[in-house]
């Protein structure tokens, strides 16, 4: 039975805030692999392709056939706890203070046998699904889940440790303009998300969606412009310290390539909000959340950086935003090294064409508002630091994945 | 497959403990230097008598075994590292009787031993093997008490195991250390205290975990004509077996590769389990000694734990079973607890035991074990070793 998740008490100022310690974040080159299928939600194991044999812990070599063929497949999660026990007494600091941890080995039904983190509901000889998750040191680590969902199943400290969820968090959307903002913000409370901060730029401009927002109640809309250093400052002395999760969704996105124009003005302004506004919102938002995240049930647990397909597999029509989102994309990668042990999972949430006036232009499928927003929530509560929200973006992220310069090759063909 | 040469003029001798200690300042080096110093005294023999050496340490680093014959001021003509971590006291025997026997070597000193600072410990289970690293140790840190926890669950569920049945082992065993005044644990224990300790890693409790500490073990293996000559108290070699990674499709573990190469070991020998007056095995947790009660052909499958709970396991019982309380009451000197068990046999054979000799010892079985890799212990070994009066 796990016990419901209580929202937390108020936070007392008089005591020190706990300081992040990292879990063991060191691995092979093989089992960083495995973190690479974490960050996506996937379950996968090394399956030798000349003997078929599947195999843990990963290896360099196959254990069957010693064949260097191995590829990392999607693989039958299903499998029987045979042992368990509960770990009371450990020289780590980081789990010294999570004790008593619950492992297991299970017995895959795909064959190999592997120790786990359990889920509470989870003990005896029960049937179990094993899920691959990335911890606060960004390393994989496997959780047996029962079988059928049982209640308040989020709420189990080892799977919430090993998911983003918005439940009794407060998120900032950095900009309360972009279509998606009303949405994301009732997908957001709807998950249960305790409060939900937008940053509005340019406060003085009519704002349509104001009265959609505040009926949705629980939402606060705060003026913030990504571009403006001072304006992200104060919003962050402001907020920066209950911010548990931020989204930024800033952009500013002009369709064209680098000869679309005689001039720079509109490349300026793409990477000034787009990459620029994500350094001011890291110096100021990431400082504050990487110190948080040990804070309790609501600690800091996720950034997430809203960035075009583009930013993998540039597109030629929008070479600027693909430009932006690769930049962007580089400065989110030195951000999860940054934050890496504080606990805060950096997300790259890519998306393909929003359903909006700069993709006016271009053929379906395109991404809706509450498309994104589903996308976002469900990749937070799954815990994923890489996600996509849209066919275009998940066709193309396959096939960035599999082969990236014939990926890139193709959508220039196009 | 053949069965192997018999290990003619070849003895094991000098046996020597170098007394632990919870946690030392004192680096491997000096550990394993200590140990043989005291070998070679009770041999009455230099380091330059020496002219073989094997070396089973973990904490040597950055040091191998070259660097420290320089800095033990060694000269060697056969070198060896016996890294098999609980199996190595049986493997160096192994090893050296062999270069022995065939002239590589005159006399082979076997050292184990290991350094213990403070937060030592964690340091060598964060990186003690790659899997380790990347799959056991992130889960929880547990370390050996976690992998062995799963292990006595899964033995527990399988055969219907009990904590009793491994408490009377580990009692025993203190009954024993009792006597042996180099044992760091040495306070009374009895069945209610063992089940009534607090929980390290459940069903296992403080009593079924070895404490790691500093110290280091030695012994010399040489022809019997110079053990003779320099009228050495010595233990002939009657069969050994050696196995790595055996089994290795059981889902969990509840055999070692003893279940193998056990009766090939008592064909050699000539002899059967109930000739044998003292077993050592290798006692990192009692689930395993039971398991090798089982393997090694003392009893059935399953019934290692029952077994000895009902046999009498102290010195004066009617089943000797590791005489010096073992790992679990002298303590886990890390490399060293591959050897206690065979130093230990060789003084109950050569009836040098003193306050926990075993009466008429003559025949001992030393058993080890070693290498929690990942989720299992990879390296197993036996040898029935026998003193002048068997």
């Amino acid at each position: 039975m796990t016990e419901p998740l209580q929202p937390p008490p108020k936070k007392n100022p008089l005591k020190r805030t706990r300081v992040p310690v990292s879990p063991p974040g060191t691995r092979s080159r093989a089992a960083t692999a495995l973190a690479v299928m974490a960050a996506e939600g996937r379950f996968a194991l090394q399956h030798c392709a000349d003997c078929g044999r599947i195999q843990y812990p990963p290896r360099d070599l196959c254990r069957a056939c010693l064949s260097g063929a191995l590829q990392w497949r999607d693989t039958d999660p299903m499998g029987q706890l045979v042992a368990e026990t509960a770990i009371r007494a450990t020289p780590d600091t980081h789990f010294r203070d999570r004790l008593p941890i619950r492992i297991g080995t299970v017995l895959l039904d795909a064959g190999p046998s592997l120790i786990c983190r359990l889920h509470g509901d989870v003990s005896g000889d029960d049937r179990v699904r094993v899920i691959n998750r990335i911890d606060a040191a960004g390393q994989a680590i496997l959780l047996a889940l029962p079988l059928k969902e049982v209640p308040h199943m989020q709420d189990d400290p080892a799977l919430r440790a090993l998911s983003c969820d918005p439940r009794h968090r407060r998120v900032l959307i950095t900009d309360a303009r972009a279509p998606e903002a009303p949405a994301l913000a009732r997908a957001l409370l709807k998950a249960g998300a305790s409060r939900v901060f937008l940053g509005l730029p340019e406060a003085w401009k009519p704002f349509p969606a104001r009265s959609e927002l505040e009926d949705i109640g629980n939402c606060s809309i705060m003026p913030l412009d990504v571009t403006d250093i001072d304006s992200v400052r104060e919003l962050a002395a402001g907020i920066g310290g209950k911010t548990d999760i931020l989204i930024n969704n800033a952009r500013f996105i002009r369709p064209g390539g680098a000869l679309a124009r005689p001039d720079t003005i509109f490349a300026r302004q793409e990477l000034d909000t787009g990459c620029l506004g994500l350094m001011r919102l890291a110096q100021t938002f990431g400082r504050a959340m990487a110190a948080r995240g040990e804070d309790g049930v609501n600690n800091a647990t996720a950034w997430v950086n809203i960035l075009p397909i583009g930013a993998l597999v540039p597109q030629p029509g929008f070479g600027l935003s693909s430009a932006t989102g690769a930049a962007a994309l580089a400065i989110s990668h030195g951000m999860r090294a940054d934050m890496r042990g504080s606990g805060v999972r950096v997300m790259n949430l890519y998306t393909g064409p929003m359903d909006d006036e700069w993709h006016q232009e271009l053929p379906p499928p395109k991404v809706t508002p509450s498309a994104l927003a589903r996308a976002i929530v469900s990749a937070l509560i799954a815990g994923q630091e890489e996600a996509t929200a849209g066919e275009i973006a998940r066709d193309l992220h396959a096939r960035w994945r599999d082969d990236p310069a014939l990926a890139i090759r193709e959508a220039l063909a196009k | 497959m053949t069965a192997p040469a018999p290990y003619d003029g070849v003895v094991v001798t000098a046996p020597f403990t170098a007394p632990y200690t919870r946690f030392s300042p004192h680096p491997a080096q000096y550990w394993l230097g200590s140990a043989l110093r005291g070998s070679l005294k009770a041999a009455g023999l230099t380091p330059r008598d020496i002219d073989g050496l094997t070396v089973s340490s973990f904490t040597l680093f950055p040091d191998t075994a070259p660097g420290l014959a320089d800095h033990l001021g060694l000269e060697l003509r056969w070198l060896e590292t016996v890294t098999v971590g609980g199996a190595c006291g049986v493997v160096a025997l192994r090893r050296a009787a062999r270069a022995v026997q065939t002239g590589e070597a005159g006399i082979v000193a076997c050292i184990a031993g290991d350094a213990n600072e403070i937060d030592s410990f964690r340091r060598l289970l964060q990186s003690f093997s790659r899997f380790a690293m990347d799959a056991s140790y992130p889960y929880g840190a547990g370390g050996p008490n976690a992998v062995f926890a799963l292990l006595t669950d899964h033995y527990m569920r399988k055969f219907g195991a009990t904590r009793e049945d491994f408490g009377r082992i580990a009692t025993a065993q203190r009954a024993n250390a009792r006597r042996n005044p180099q044992a760091l644990l040495r306070g009374a224990l009895g069945l209610d205290d063992y089940l009534g300790a607090r929980m390290i890693s459940d069903p296992l409790c403080l009593f079924d975990c070895v404490m790691p500490c500093a110290g280091a073990e030695a012994f010399l293996v040489m022809s019997e004509d110079r053990a003779r000559s320099l009228r050495l108290p010595h233990a002939r070699i009657r069969a050994t077996i050696e196995r790595h990674n055996a089994f290795p499709d059981d889902p969990a573990q509840y055999r070692g590769g003893w279940a193998g190469d056990a009766p090939g070991m008592w064909d050699t020998a000539g002899i059967g389990p109930g000739d044998i007056d003292l077993l050592q095995t290798y006692d990192d947790y009692p689930v395993i000694c039971a398991m090798q009660a089982e393997d090694l052909g003392f009893c059935s499958k399953g019934e290692g734990a029952r077994f000895l709970a009902s046999r009498d396991m102290t010195i004066d019982g009617d089943f000797p079973h590791n005489s010096s309380g073992g790992q679990l009451s002298a303590g886990q000197a890390g490399a060293a607890g591959g050897f206690l068990g065979l130093t230990e046999a060789i003084r109950q054979v050569t009836a040098t035991a003193g306050p926990t000799q075993v009466a008429k010892a003559a025949r001992a079985l030393v058993s080890g074990f070693g290498m929690v890799n990942y989720d299992r212990g990879i390296c197993s070994a036996a040898a029935i070793i026998e003193g002048e009066s068997a």
